[in-house]
């Protein structure tokens, strides 16, 4: 591909540069016109993915600050100490569009792009975490991009040698043209070790090394990620990228000896803008230059145009800032690793990304203007003028809060909702993943957080992702704030104190007044819930234009907590652990149905609102399992989400291998009190000699809290009594529905096979 | 004395620490031995881990055999010293030859991560004479895509005939897992093989991970037997011979 190939208009429109941001291009350059490579390295630097143009301002209101923090957001990932001299780096990121067109590699680079992230900073990549949302799991489409997006997760996770811990597979309609791709990592570091993404000291020479550039991933971040799908465009195939984790697994050995013998004064990886990009960066961040040599660059192929070479996005390549006296040792590294190296260029003082090619200068542009720089621009923001979306035509007309009426099996409701796609067992797909290389693996994926133990300490890290499209698309900052109370509270039920949060914001066009609405509250709502758990955004990823010709994506925040368990013998799990436990109830059921598990299975609008967020509420829960946890009064805790209290229970239950007989006393409707989702709310059991401290911690921290029973029995009974019921229950006498009564047995298999039916692999199972 | 015990990094081993830590644990003065290095620095004992040696490319562990440190294994095996294959490992010693059948692609065309039961056939190997009783299930992960043991029917007949099958793939209570049986068998091994020993009983391989269930808070500690028996049978070996032979 050459610039002449694309088709007819001006240049700068050709590589999405707007006449305005031309105009802004030329102000920073003193006034004159950008040549063809500068303005393809604009366009790439200047791209959403790249510039975080639209969303910079909103991000600027994050908290970033908090105990521990040693690197926050602007750097490749968030770094936070952990106490003995050791530190954790995480970071989660999207690679939606590539995945849309080549399912594999897109995923499997998206792995290989914020591994690269982590080991960048000085950490061993020790997890990762795969957040991945589709349409219709019944579609045919739908399942060759699970397919091929599982297999690419795997298939790059498990050469590189890190375990594929957790993660969320989510179904909803409103991902079919563009499913979600969003990929957290994990990585262990001494705190010394860290190293920035930064090219200082005028003289030293900038080295790349790893994979030779090709013209893989031309555009990758202007092309695919910056831009509005118009379909599955074969025409986009060549702007995927290409991965090759055995390359990769080569460059983080590489990498962190590197960094382990002290060779290397700064190093940044490539990804989204290629050269240009790792350039202008690691420049801009020490206040230097750099002058590339462009025919230093080591190649893949003959022919390729110096804009090729400036913004390819092949993957596997790491650029350095190397003193010349450490140049041969940084060679040997290298090449013992197998890996291509190079001297490209050297850092200067003046500021500006210079490149030459046979001793001609083509191209000169401050290293500020294509970075901190860049252009921002001031979107418009407006929200829908219907908040919630009216109900679909011949829909019933009143609130479904009634359901599950006489005459319907609450237990088949439970059932059906335990075995639908959103709610199953994940277990066909995590078996495609190495989940324990590392030994380090003390919970993996399928319950809740996992648990990673740090070799030489009794400490674990436990890590969870979570997001709320489908409240998010009915109010975006309750849908963000929700998402930060759940993973958050998804990782102090182990008995672990939440560290930070990273965060990948999956938005539509932000020339859209109303997406950037959506995503103007999400940040809000990140932000506020962020702040009332006292915790630091470490950094993150903003994906916008996640949209098709049939609309936009539910707004999706991703959100992903790494916390810290200081003793790790002390961890909860969620499974039921002996019977006669004593099982509580922590928070309040409040009314809403709107959003849940269960509205969506009844298939019907629900008639109300989504259930209210009280922030300090949520931090007083989860401070409270906390210090249950770690006075050991705690024998299992599970946290009410997905699907309510019926789906909280009969998951113990499962995992637990035993069942329960549970009375609540209803205050609500039935189906709000079994299967509403209201937030800040947790089924915590306990040995009995332990319940009464229990009840009384709760009192403390100034939480409701319940009996509802006893683990135990190889079914699951719940029985709603009347007490201060509601005018139905009253009518009806004390029982106000039929009791739930499941087997246990029935419950597993329900939930171990609902996925695999969804998707057609029932044969796998 | 601990004896020293040699852990062979490929460009693509990806568990070499896991087996470094649990050799560590089991008492073993563990080294790394670098695929380009011809000597064995003196092992009583070789390990070859798991992991994409070389990244799998054309099929598992056919590029891996003729580094050079495979060759002096090679000769260190001819000679009787213990060397032990999991996984990755296991594939690159099958490729070499250095024990009977091969590793094809797993049943159902996918890469399977998942924990499962194995059990030891005989005891009376430098591999397995730790562990509490022969037929007992042993569970430990496995995390490969081409796991799938197999040999041809004479071959098959030699194994069994011969005891050269040394672990099997089994259920909870310990019954032998059917060929069929997804499962317990999950990547569908012939006779539900896991692991197999030389004829000389010197050289083994097996494609669950024991180094990763050699702790129990890890969720098993199963597999430290194995790991231990080793260690201990290579504390033997170095006794008897206190200069161990490097080929070259």
């Amino acid at each position: 591909m050459t610039l002449a190939d694309l088709p007819v208009e001006p240049l700068h429109r050709r590589l999405g540069v707007t006449d305005d941001e031309l105009d802004a291009i030329r102000a920073r350059l003193g006034g004159r016109d950008p040549n063809d490579l500068e303005l393809a390295m604009f366009s790439v630097m200047w791209s959403e993915h790249c510039s975080y143009k639209s969303s910079r301002p909103l991000l600027r209101t994050l908290p970033t600050s908090g105990e521990g923090v040693v690197a926050g957001p602007g750097e490749n990932a968030g770094v936070i100490s952990i106490g003995d001299g050791l530190a954790v780096a995480f970071k989660i990121e999207s690679h939606n569009h590539p995945s849309a067109v080549e399912p594999y590699q897109g995923a499997a680079t998206g792995v290989g792009g914020i591994l690269r992230d982590i080991f960048t900073m000085g950490a061993r990549p020790i997890a990762v975490l795969d957040a991945l949302r589709f349409g219709d799991p019944s579609d045919a489409r739908t399942r060759h991009l699970v397919d091929g997006v599982v297999r690419g997760v795997g298939g790059y996770g498990n050469c590189v040698g890190v375990p594929t811990v957790g993660g969320e597979l989510v179904f909803d309609p409103s991902y079919q043209g563009n499913p979600l791709v969003n990929v957290m990592a994990i990585g262990l570091m001494e705190e010394r070790l860290l190293t920035l993404a930064a090219a200082p000291g005028p003289g030293n020479l900038v080295v790349l090394f790893g994979s030779a550039t090709g013209r893989d991933g031309i555009g990758g971040a202007s092309v695919l990620a910056s831009a509005t799908f118009t379909d599955d465009d074969p025409s986009k195939r060549p702007s995927v990228q290409v991965g090759d984790p055995f390359a990769e697994k080569l460059l983080i050995e590489a990498s962190l000896e590197l960094i382990e013998r002290g060779l290397v004064e700064g190093l940044q990886d490539l990804g989204a803008g290629g050269i240009t990009c790792a350039t202008s960066e690691t420049a801009d961040r020490a206040g230097t230059g750099i002058l590339v040599d462009l025919d230093a660059i080591p190649r893949r192929e003959a022919g390729m145009e110096p804009f090729e070479v400036m913004i390819s996005e092949s993957q596997e390549r790491m650029c350095a800032a190397v003193r010349p006296d450490r140049w041969d040792a940084v060679r040997e590294v290298c090449e013992r690793w197998g890996l291509p190296v190079a001297i490209i260029g050297r850092v200067t003082s003046d500021g500006d990304i210079a490149i030459t090619t046979g001793g001609d200068e083509i191209a000169r542009v401050p290293a500020r203007a294509l970075t901190s720089d860049a252009i921002v621009h001031d979107r418009v923001a407006s929200p829908p003028p219907h908040r919630r979306p009216a109900p679909a035509p011949g829909a019933p007309g009143e609130p479904i809060d009634r359901l599950p009426e006489r005459g319907v099996d609450p237990g088949a409701v439970l059932l059906g909702l335990i075995g639908s796609p959103n709610l199953a067992s994940r277990r066909v797909v995590f078996e495609q993943y190495d989940s324990t290389v590392g030994a380090d693996t003390v919970a993996g994926p399928g319950h809740g957080a996992a648990v990673l133990r740090v070799k030489g300490t009794g400490k674990a890290l436990v890590a969870s992702t979570d997001g709320n499209q489908s409240v998010g698309a009915l109010d975006p900052w309750l849908g963000a704030a929700l998402s930060v109370a759940e993973a958050t509270r998804n990782v102090s039920i182990t008995g672990a104190r939440p560290l930070g949060v990273t965060n990948c914001l999956n938005y539509g066009d932000p020339t859209r007044p109303e997406a950037f609405w959506q995503l103007r509250e999400a940040v809000r709502g990140l932000g506020d819930a962020c702040r009332a758990l006292g915790l630091p955004v470490t950094g993150g990823n903003v994906s916008l234009y996640n949209e098709d010709p049939s609309g936009a994506i539910a707004p999706t925040p991703e959100i992903g907590v790494v916390g810290l368990l200081d003793d790790i013998e002390r961890r909860v799990g969620p499974a039921f652990r002996d019977d006669l436990d004593v099982i509580l109830s922590i928070g309040e059921v409040t009314a809403g149905l709107a959003g849940s598990a269960y509205a969506a299975l009844a298939g019907a609008a629900a008639g109300d609102d989504p259930p209210v967020l009280d922030l300090a509420r949520e931090a007083s829960v989860q401070a409270f399992v906390r210090e249950a946890i770690g006075r050991g009064l705690v024998a299992s805790a599970q946290d009410v989400s997905g699907g309510g209290l019926a789906v909280a229970l009969a998951e113990s239950a499962i995992w637990g291998g035993r069942g329960a007989n549970i009375r609540i006393p209803v205050a609500h409707p039935p189906v709000v009190e079994l299967f509403g989702e209201s937030p800040s709310r947790l089924v915590v059991t306990s040995p009995p000699r332990f319940a009464p401290a229990l009840v009384l911690l709760a009192r403390q921290y100034g939480l409701p809290v319940e009996e509802l029973g006893l683990v135990g029995g190889d079914r699951l009974v719940i029985e709603l009594a009347g007490s201060g019921a509601t005018g139905a229950a009253e009518e009806r006498g004390s029982r106000v529905a039929d009791a739930l009564e499941v087997r246990v047995s029935d419950l597993r298999h329900a939930w171990e096979h609902g996925l695999p039916r969804a998707l057609g692999w029932e044969v796998h199972a | 004395m601990t004896v020293r015990v040699g852990v062979v990094i490929f460009p693509g081993s990806n568990c070499d620490r896991d087996t470094l830590h649990a050799l560590r644990l089991a008492g073993a003065e563990a080294v790394s031995l670098w695929h380009e290095q011809a000597s064995l620095d003196g092992v009583a004992a070789v390990v070859l881990p798991g992991g994409f040696a070389y990244g799998d490319y054309l099929r598992a562990g056919v590029i891996a055999r003729f580094s050079p440190v495979m060759r002096s294994i090679a000769a260190f095996a001819a000679d009787g010293g213990l060397v032990l294959g999991i996984c990755n490992g296991f594939q690159v010693i099958a490729e070499a030859g250095l024990v009977p059948g091969a590793l094809l692609r797993n049943r159902g065309l996918r890469f399977l991560g998942r924990d499962v039961a194995i059990a030891a056939e005989r005891l009376d190997t430098p591999f397995t004479h730790a562990l509490a009783a022969a037929g007992e299930p042993l569970r430990m992960p496995i995390a490969h895509g081409e796991g799938c043991y197999f040999a041809d029917p004479a071959a098959l007949d030699g194994l069994e005939r011969d005891r050269g099958v040394l672990f099997r793939y089994v259920h909870g209570d310990g019954r032998r897992a059917a060929e069929d049986d997804r499962d317990a068998n999950p990547n569908g091994s012939v006779h539900a093989i896991a692991g197999v020993i030389s004829p000389n009983g010197n050289v083994a391989g097996l494609m669950p991970h024991p180094e990763r269930a050699s702790e129990g808070i890890l969720g098993s500690d199963d597999g430290a037997g194995i790991i231990r028996s080793l260690v201990e049978s290579a504390a033997r070996a170095a006794n008897a011979r206190p200069a161990v032979v490097n080929a070259s």
